[in-house]
């Protein structure tokens, strides 16, 4: 009964998208106010239903209702609670549901958050988040049903994909998804700019707190996948170019661009064009995303049951969402195009070079991870472009970004004269030359170069932010006039600092990591021990216990050092019971200066295994760098400016005597 | 040479008996650390063909732990690295390299990167050179006094 | 009046949505062999009816044929045992099988269970020889011509569409070249 009142709610939240997408359009180009102030209804309805239907996936999760197909093949009565519900996304269909729901929340607030926006405006905006609310709901309805269900249920679902069984990976999709659904919203900005024939600096103002919250969500996910891929998957890499990874980088590459080119378009006009291209951009990228993932067209390990009828479904929704939104920006870009002048060396030339790596190294992700296609395609057989290619190519293309992310925030806007530029980062620039030659000599090899590169620019990055802060406090006098200017900057420009001091902690971690950490594989049996970097791992004993949906080989792994006690670390090797899948736990001793890593391989008999041992130098300074970057991300939205326009825009509704 | 054939029969038929799969313990003999590291890093390099995206060195598949011995055995051969890695592309194609052959099927791969990088540029020059202002130029004294007047307190400019 | 540059990103989207369509229609995970055009690998393997007999390439060269990769633990070579038989029973070639990573006993079982197509088998225990044809999994298929060439490999079940549409007309093809 619940099921098919999910299914119910569904087909209603369809009607009212429909409704949601057309009608307000309408009314806007015919000048029918009251069918333009359709748009937050439907929206809150369209929410409302959505809601209904997720609470009733849920509940046949909960309650173990294997009579629904989708429950069956993804649940299992032993699994733990929480985990019932996380299978609600733990396969296609279901995460369908999420991705529509959550398109739906983000619907809902930007048709709340918006009344100091011109209506024909949030009208537009929420058309187009309908268009896009239809196309998902069509494709459930039309291909993913959840809610099917089974003439003969089974009496034991075959289980959650032990791999999902964890909790980082339970809010991973989640949080993924609030960052690939929001750049909706600045895709549904840029059209409606696109479409209404203005685009201005007030413009980019409103879109600039969208798109930073769904940068961060995509930033902080991205992350905890990584994180997630380095516990759970047993060989210590925290990044494997696996196409899906890839298709979640690439949104947040031109995100990246966006937030920046938004900077400039709001504080001088100029790169009007850029910054709606790269709207339109992220957002398709979020969408080809969705597409790679479920269509069966690459090998991944993330990929879902593959189904070529799904993918072409979503490539036509694809071609018509992106082909007609590129086709009114190649009619409508023309009218919009223009801006402020600016000289050679000026920030927005260095914002320009910016979005041209960032661009760049998007340009070669895709490149990597279609080329099999395009070689197949061609005919000629099958190729597998692997992460030795992209990890030159990121070589090739990230350390100019970074230079260019050290020179930006003390260049000039406009025009800057060169030897005053100079003068400003000399400092800078020396120590990290310095820094770079130091960690070349030392090691004076290949990898000693790649990680004198990363801490190089790392240090080249903090110390030009240092060197901006001493810029500004310079006027004060003494200390506490010092202290006075840093507490009146604003919360957007310590932002800029922290994300951009976030990208400079993960360029440490990457370097040191790739070249300094230390894997070993080794055959272990009780008493045995192995020296890996200064550390060493005695293997104790090895134990057999039970899970609740599992049961395990569990070692117990004392680490020394010197002589002294450092950790003891519980490695698993996992047979889960219901698919008999077996999975790998790793045992981690994590450190702010490196990781102790034991993974389990396999029993090589008579009471061995094969070991793998790794030290991991910084590596959380990876997802440290990460966390810091969404920091910068919530303090930027936390700017005084946007809690002022949501003040007056309050204060101005007391005044008209409308409810705020 | 029966307990090996015991030990693969144990491994084809891995999930019924015992719990997990045996792995053969002999391919952990090495006669130096480097030779060591040599092999496992040389497994990192290779596909597992019939996984979803992943190197010899991690993967169980079955298919996989035939050739990590297969490795093993060519290695302790005496055989190169590159002697290996052509033995396997001859048998199953490039696609067991993570790392793509340079070659002019894949010229568009290697090269690409680059060649977009430079039609990027070649619009940015072009965008920078239409841009470039004549604007009034001002004196420092008036450049400051103009900045103080634009921009708030924090030299950015005011909203 | 929409000018080229602006049309660009559209033109760049259309031509990657007509490289999916084309993808759509592919099968990733279906590796081609490396070994077509060369001739097949030698071996000399003992026969599944008979341990003290061998079967080697030198048996399979001078004629065309074709060698079928199968084992008793395998779902896909159960489905297309049929074709199999249906195949050898066409009399256009022989069909020699290559019992892959398999016990003796159960492979002998299984063939008395569901019928012997097959000239001969060969018993490759360990599975090193299929790693000398590029077996990747079971099963697979592969037809040599007269010279003992490797001109084609069915990956996966053989259907009976593809023993009609594609199997026995090249063989039949691989036949005459020998003749004229």
């Amino acid at each position: 009964m619940i099921p098919e009142l999910g299914q119910f709610a569904v087909i209603l939240a369809l009607m009212l998208a429909i409704v949601q997408a057309v009608v307000p359009l309408v009314g806007t180009m015919r000048g029918y106010a009251n069918w333009s102030a359709v748009a937050r209804p439907a929206a809150a309805g369209q929410f409302v239903f959505l809601v209904i239907a997720f609470a009733a996936l849920a509940h046949a999760f909960l309650t173990d209702n294997f009579s629904v197909a989708y429950v069956a093949e993804n649940s299992n009565s032993a699994l733990p609670v929480a985990y019932k519900f996380a299978a609600i996304w733990g396969a296609h269909e279901g995460s369908l549901l999420l991705w529509v729901l959550i398109l739906g929340g983000w619907t809902v607030a930007v048709a709340a958050f918006s009344r100091n926006l011109p209506d024909h405006m949030v009208t537009r905006v929420l058309s187009v988040m309908g268009v896009v609310s239809v196309g998902f709901l069509c494709f459930i309805l039309f291909t993913s049903n959840p809610f099917t269900r089974l003439a003969q249920p089974p009496m034991e679902g075959r289980d959650l994909n032990p791999l999902l069984q964890d909790p980082g990976l339970v809010m991973h999709p989640p949080v993924l998804y609030m960052g690939y659904v929001g750049m909706s919203v600045a895709f549904a900005f840029a059209l409606a700019a696109l479409i209404g024939g203005r685009l201005d600096s007030t413009w980019a103002r409103w879109s600039r707190p969208w798109t930073t919250v769904a940068w961060l969500f995509l930033t902080v996910g991205i992350t905890a996948g990584s994180h997630w891929a380095y516990n759970e998957l047993g060989w210590g890499g925290w990044w494997f170019w696996d196409p899906v990874e890839n298709a979640s980088l690439m949104p947040w590459l031109a995100a990246t661009g966006l937030i920046h080119s938004l900077a400039v378009t709001e504080k001088r006009g100029s790169f009007r064009i850029w910054t709606v291209l790269l709207a339109i951009l992220a957002f398709s990228l979020s969408l080809l995303g969705t597409f790679l993932v479920r269509s069966g067209v690459l090998t991944s390990v993330h990929a879902f049951a593959t189904d070529p009828t799904r993918g072409l479904y979503v490539l036509g929704f694809l071609t018509i969402v992106v082909g007609g939104s590129l086709a009114i920006y190649a009619w409508r870009a023309p009218t919009i195009a223009g801006g402020n002048r600016f000289e050679f060396l000026s920030r927005e030339t260095m914002l320009l070079g910016n979005n041209l790596f960032l661009l760049t190294i998007c340009a070669f992700v895709l490149l990597g991870t279609l080329y099999p296609l395009v070689y197949d395609a061609l005919g000629l057989g099958k190729i597998s472009v692997g992460f030795p290619w992209f990890n030159v190519m990121f070589l090739l293309f990230a350390p100019p970004l970074a230079v260019v992310m050290g020179l930006g925030p003390l260049t000039r806007w406009q025009s800057d004269d060169p030897q005053a530029l100079w003068r400003r980062v000399r400092s800078a620039c020396l120590v990290s030359v310095l820094v770079f030659a130091a960690f070349a000599l030392y090691h004076f090899s290949w990898a000693g170069l790649k990680v004198a590169l990363g801490i190089g620019l790392a240090v080249w990055i903090a110390a030009t932010t240092v060197v901006n802060l001493r810029g500004r406090v310079k006027p004060g006098t003494g200390l506490a006039g010092k202290w006075r200017i840093l507490r009146r900057q604003s919360r957007s420009y310590y932002g800029m600092l922290v994300a951009h001091l976030g990208v400079a902690v993960f360029a440490v971690g990457i370097a040191a990591v790739s070249v300094w950490g230390i894997d070993r594989n080794v055959r272990l049996g009780p008493g045995d021990s192995a020296d890996v970097g200064g550390y060493t791992f005695h293997f104790q004993s090895t134990k057999n216990i039970a899970g609740p949906n599992y049961e395990a080989d569990q070692a117990t792994v004392l680490v020394t050092r010197g002589g002294e006690r450092v950790a003891v670390l519980y490695p698993q090797k996992r047979r889960y019971d219901a698919s008999g899948q077996v999975m790998t736990e790793s045992g981690v001793d994590g450190g702010l200066t490196r990781d102790l890593y034991v993974a389990l391989g396999e029993p090589l008999g008579d009471g061995t295994w094969s070991v793998r041992l790794y030290t991991k130098p910084f590596v959380r300074w990876i997802w440290g760098g990460g966390l810091l970057m969404a920091v910068g991300g919530v303090l930027a939205i936390s700017d005084r400016r946007y809690r002022i326009a949501a003040y007056r825009s309050r204060a101005h509704s007391a005044v008209q005597g409308r409810p705020a | 040479m029966i307990a090996r054939l015991l030990l693969v029969a144990v491994l084809a038929f891995g999930a019924a008996w015992p719990a997990f799969a045996v792995e053969n313990a002999s391919r952990y003999q090495f006669d130096t650390e480097q030779q060591r590291e040599r092999y496992w890093d040389l497994l990192s390099q290779l596909r597992c063909l019939v996984c979803q995206n992943e190197s010899l060195a991690d993967s169980q598949a079955d298919l996989a732990r035939d050739l990590r011995q297969q490795v093993y055995e060519q290695m302790h051969a005496g055989k190169s690295n590159d002697a290996i890695v052509d033995y396997l592309v001859d048998r199953y194609g490039d696609f067991v390299l993570f790392r793509p052959p340079v070659e002019p099927g894949t010229y568009l791969l290697w090269f690409g990167p680059a060649l977009i990088f430079l039609i990027g540029l070649g619009f940015g020059i072009r965008i920078l050179a239409q841009r470039r202002g004549t604007q009034a130029q001002l004196s420092e004294e008036d450049r400051r006094r103009a900045a103080r007047l634009l921009n708030d307190e924090d030299g950015e400019p005011r909203q | 009046m929409m000018r080229l540059r602006y049309l660009l990103p559209l033109g760049i989207f259309l031509a990657l949505a007509v490289l999916f369509v084309i993808g759509l229609q592919r099968d990733p995970r279906q590796i081609p062999s490396p070994l077509i055009g060369k001739p097949m690998p030698e071996f000399q393997l003992p026969t599944l009816s008979a341990p003290g007999e061998n079967l080697s390439d030198s048996d399979l060269n001078g004629q065309v044929s074709v060698l079928n990769v199968f084992a008793s633990w395998c779902v896909g070579c159960r489905e297309e045992h049929h074709v199999v038989k249906a195949l050898a029973a066409t009399g256009v070639a022989p069909v020699y099988g290559l019992n892959y990573k398999d016990k003796r006993v159960d492979a002998m079982q299984w063939l008395g269970r569901l019928g012997n197509p097959y000239k001969t088998v060969a018993v490759d225990a360990q599975g090193q020889v299929g790693i000398d044809w590029g077996v990747y999994g079971v099963p697979e298929t592969f037809i040599m011509d007269r010279h003992g060439v490797i001109r084609y490999k069915q990956i996966g079940p053989m259907s009976e569409k593809a023993l009609h549409d594609k199997i026995l007309p090249l063989l039949r093809k691989l036949k005459q070249e020998g003749e004229s």
